[in-house]
């Protein structure tokens, strides 16, 4: 066990190693010259090296590469040139706000998913069936973008039920006191119940938009996982046994199809996370999707290279975290082990 | 804990919660509402020091406001009825009194005006801060050196409340250029407590501190979300502001900041498509100002340097080819200055920009296309900036589709805005759409940076012309010195010039658009074309 976690986690590490090599070469091939951009409008060429010097990009390539790992060494992510900021402190009081939204709009898409793919299962070929089938395409299908603009069109500005899409919070209110950064739980510790409405009724669409994208994968994988599990012999040995019909799904079916159910929610996280930047455009939302796409459209590196870095360490955390899951779920894992 | 305690405790925190708990609306947040103007614009600021390394336009706007200057423009009523800046009166903003002598001006500085900190504001911050213009580099630099003011010498203390500039030279553009964004007056004690020898001029600090005495200050700025103004309760050197608190939030989407204004949650919005603009006009609900950008034009250059467009018989083919009243229709949506179709007859004026007398006509650029050699046309490409694909997308369609008919065969060349600068400065593109509009609203200033030999980044075309230069340098001496003949006839000269020589191709006058509630008054515009706050309110 020991011996497979620390060969794990050296992978992890040579991973992340390569990950950094590749991000900085990858935003240095990019077209685009970061100096020429932030000299504005009106630079002469004097200008334009003037910033460039101030900004280290007249050294050679390899010597910016050291500097870019030994900063990193430090935990210095470099300063964001779009936003001003340190990237670590933009990605902090980034990472919250996405991870918030996509946290709650994959609890919801499970809340629909998991039970609507085991009815599909359970009930193959009839109408919930099909009707799942129906929903789950129709999800993917539409681009996030859409979706969103379109729950925002019909429920904000045609109905006039949700708040306005400007973001976290609707202006006449500050932000609860920084604790974990998201804005639910913050409002709770802080017991202002208020921001707590105001910032759970800003989630509501976002994360409905998220939720019904992201239905797909995870009732596809439900229902095809189940029904394996169910035409399997001991489950026709439950049955046979005479053990209840719930009995049977719930407690000895299910159990035994939700690995490939985590794997899937797994993926469907750090996807929806990385992925979530049309859904943050759509709504305003300050997260780290769309603050890596300016940066990007900026040619500013640091903070495209800190956010891929950020995103390589949680998918490799993740898939740890998955991993670990597994042999809480399915003692045969821990006993391979 | 026990029992008993648990429950106390539990009782408190219920209580406690009860008292915290909202009326589902409460009267004191809708009043902050109602003082509360919330801006939506598609970006923000990445710095809030105007002398920043980068500091993006949006970044204008907080210096804008959040700093003041030893002086500012009057204002003036457009016929529309609205304020528009008035670039020859100037007013006294910091400085109580100016007098302009034959090499110098003496600016007297009110004795009431302090900084946010209620610290007063001297002539040594005055002088620490122009010094600071013209020495960090970049643009703040460049731009004062529009005006003739490039070193520190230049700004001299006279006593705790009068500055001296000393002019380098006679030129009609240092006073107006010290009433634009860069002149900002700041606090020189707090930014030097601030800085270090590898920052001398405390760079770090002020981009995300503001350190200035203007109407507003900065509350809370979160980079990519929200920058949150809280008016200068102590005000001196012009009316208290009207609004308390600006709001300015992030909404890059344009559908949703369109839905926001009508819905009427949100007050005012700038960068909406033109099609939005114009069917929100149409709908009345809203307060749509649509202002010409002043000194800016929208234009089609050529690379006069290669073959084919070094030919002036092919660059005249192209002023005919071009659908000028289709690109003001179904671009614009009628939001932008025709300069294009003047009269045969009609004089040139003394004034940029006006229009030139090309106008569509398929005929006479195929008979000139002939005469120049090229009977069966070329290929080329043709550029533009996707930071602005709105419109430079169908403008280049519409220009691709007909230049084909007189056998042009143009690609469009799509250039991501953050590669657009490096390939302008190259100055290899054959073709390519472009804007230029200038803060100091003069021809001759116009003229300089975009047609003079001296060949500045936004001579885009590479244009070299002795005549051109040399009128463009008379108009420019003759202003300094108020020859009104000699400069007339200059600024006709380069005018001519360029029309005849059309180097690159004026398609319109830009507008900036601006969208607010119906309750919302006191938009100006201002030659940066951001927003003022001091005269915005509700109400």
């Amino acid at each position: 066990m020991f011996l497979r976690m620390s060969r794990r986690l050296g992978i992890t590490l040579f991973s992340i190693a390569a990950v950094v090599c590749i991000t900085f070469a990858l935003t240095r091939l990019l077209p685009g010259d970061t100096a020429e951009y932030f000299a504005g409008p009106a630079a002469t060429k004097e200008a334009i090296q003037e910033v460039r010097v101030k900004l280290g990009l007249d050294k050679p390539k390899y010597e910016q590469f050291v500097h870019y790992v030994q900063d990193l060494s430090r935990g210095d992510f470099g300063q964001s040139l779009t936003t001003g900021q340190p990237v670590i402190r933009d990605l902090v009081s980034r990472l919250p706000a996405s991870a918030e939204l996509t946290l709650v709009g994959l609890i919801v898409s499970i809340l629909i998913a998991i039970p609507l793919g085991v009815l599909a299962a359970v009930k193959e070929g009839s109408l919930i069936d099909h009707a799942s089938r129906v929903v789950a395409t129709a999800g993917v299908s539409l681009p996030v973008f859409f979706t969103g603009l379109l729950l925002a069109y019909f429920f904000y500005f045609i109905l006039g039920w949700a708040p306005s899409p400007i973001g976290r919070l609707d202006i006449i209110y500050s932000a609860p006191p920084h604790v974990t950064g998201f804005y639910l739980i913050d409002s709770l510790i802080a017991r202002d119940l208020e921001v707590f409405w105001a910032s759970l009724k800003q989630l509501i669409l976002p994360a409905a938009t998220l939720a019904i994208f992201s239905l797909a994968p995870i009732t596809r994988m439900t229902r095809a996982s189940m029904l394996a599990v169910l035409s399997s012999d001991f489950v026709r040995t439950a049955r046979a046994s005479g053990l209840n019909t719930r009995k049977v799904i719930i407690t000895y079916a299910f159990r035994n199809a939700l690995l490939p159910v985590i794997t899937t929610l797994g993926m469907v996280f750090s996807f929806l996370l990385g992925a979530n930047v049309l859904v943050e455009k759509v709504f305003a939302w300050p997260g780290i999707g769309s603050y890596a796409v300016e940066a990007l459209i900026a040619s500013d590196f640091a903070p495209v290279q800190g956010f891929v870095l950020v995103m390589a360490i949680m998918y490799v955390l993740l898939n740890l975290m998955i991993d670990l899951l597994y042999g809480v779920i399915d003692p045969r894992v821990r006993m391979a082990a | 804990m026990k029992r008993r305690d648990f429950l106390k405790s539990a009782g408190a925190m219920a209580a406690s919660t009860a008292l915290t708990a909202p009326a589902v609306f409460s009267p004191a947040k809708a009043q902050s509402r109602a003082e509360t103007m919330l801006i939506v614009s598609e970006g923000g600021p990445n710095n809030i020091d105007i002398h920043g390394v980068g500091t993006n336009v949006p970044g204008y706007e907080v210096a804008w406001n959040c700093y003041s200057r030893l002086i500012s423009h009057e204002m003036k009523k457009l016929p529309n009825g609205v304020e528009y800046y008035d670039k020859d009166k100037f007013k006294p903003e910091l400085a109580e009194d100016m007098k302009i002598g034959d090499m110098s001006a003496t600016f007297k500085l009110r004795k009431d005006a302090t900084f946010h900190d209620g610290t007063k504001i001297t002539a040594k911050d005055v002088k620490w801060s122009l010094d600071r213009a013209v020495t960090v580099g970049g643009f703040p630099t460049f731009q004062m050196k529009a005006g003739s003011l490039e070193k520190p010498e230049q700004f001299v203390v006279v006593d705790d409340n009068t500055i001296r500039v000393d002019f380098l030279r006679k030129d009609r553009l240092t006073i107006p250029d010290l009433a634009v964004v860069v002149p900002v007056v700041m606090h020189s004690e707090l930014i030097k407590k601030n800085a270090d020898e590898k920052d001398p001029w405390g760079l770090n600090y002020t981009k995300q501190n503001i350190a200035g005495g203007g109407p507003y200050s900065v509350e809370k700025w979160t980079p990519g979300t929200e920058v949150i103004f809280a008016r200068n309760e102590n005000y001196k050197l012009g009316p208290l502001p009207k609004t308390k608190r600006i709001v300015w939030r992030i909404v890059p989407s344009a559908g949703n900041r369109r839905a926001l204004l009508e819905r009427g949650d949100a007050d005012i919005s700038y960068e909406l498509p033109n099609k939005d603009f114009v069917e929100l006009k149409a709908s009345g609900k809203l307060n749509i100002v649509s202002t010409p950008f002043s000194n800016g034009v929208q234009y089609l250059g050529m690379n006069v340097t290669k073959p084919p467009f070094d030919n002036v018989k092919v660059r005249q083919a192209v002023a005919y080819a071009v659908p000028y009243q289709k690109i003001m229709d179904a671009v614009l949506y009628g939001l932008g200055g025709k300069t294009f179709g003047a009269a045969a007859n009609k004089p040139t004026e003394v004034a940029w920009p006006q229009a030139h007398k090309y106008n569509s006509d398929i005929a006479k650029a195929k008979k000139l296309m002939a005469e120049a050699g090229y009977e069966n046309g070329f290929e080329t490409t043709l550029s533009f900036d996707l930071n602005f694909a709105g419109v430079n997308e169908p403008t280049c369609v519409l220009i691709q589709e007909s230049l084909a008919q007189i056998g042009i065969k143009t690609t469009i060349n799509k250039i991501p805005g953050a590669n657009w600068r490096t390939e302008l400065n190259k100055k290899v593109m054959p073709l390519y759409v472009n804007v230029f509009s200038g803060w100091l609203d003069y021809p001759e200033y116009f003229f300089f940076w975009c047609y003079h030999g001296a060949n500045s980044i936004f001579n885009t075309m590479s244009y070299q012309s002795k005549e051109m230069d040399a009128n463009i340098i008379a108009a420019r001496d003759a202003a300094a010195i108020n020859d009104k003949a000699t400069y007339d006839k200059s600024v006709k000269g380069f005018v001519d010039q360029a029309f005849a020589d059309v180097p690159r191709i004026p398609l319109y006058q830009p507008y900036s658009n601006v969208a607010m509630q119906k309750n919302v008054s006191g938009y100006q515009y201002w030659f940066h074309r951001r927003l003022d706050y001091r005269n915005l309110a509700k109400g």
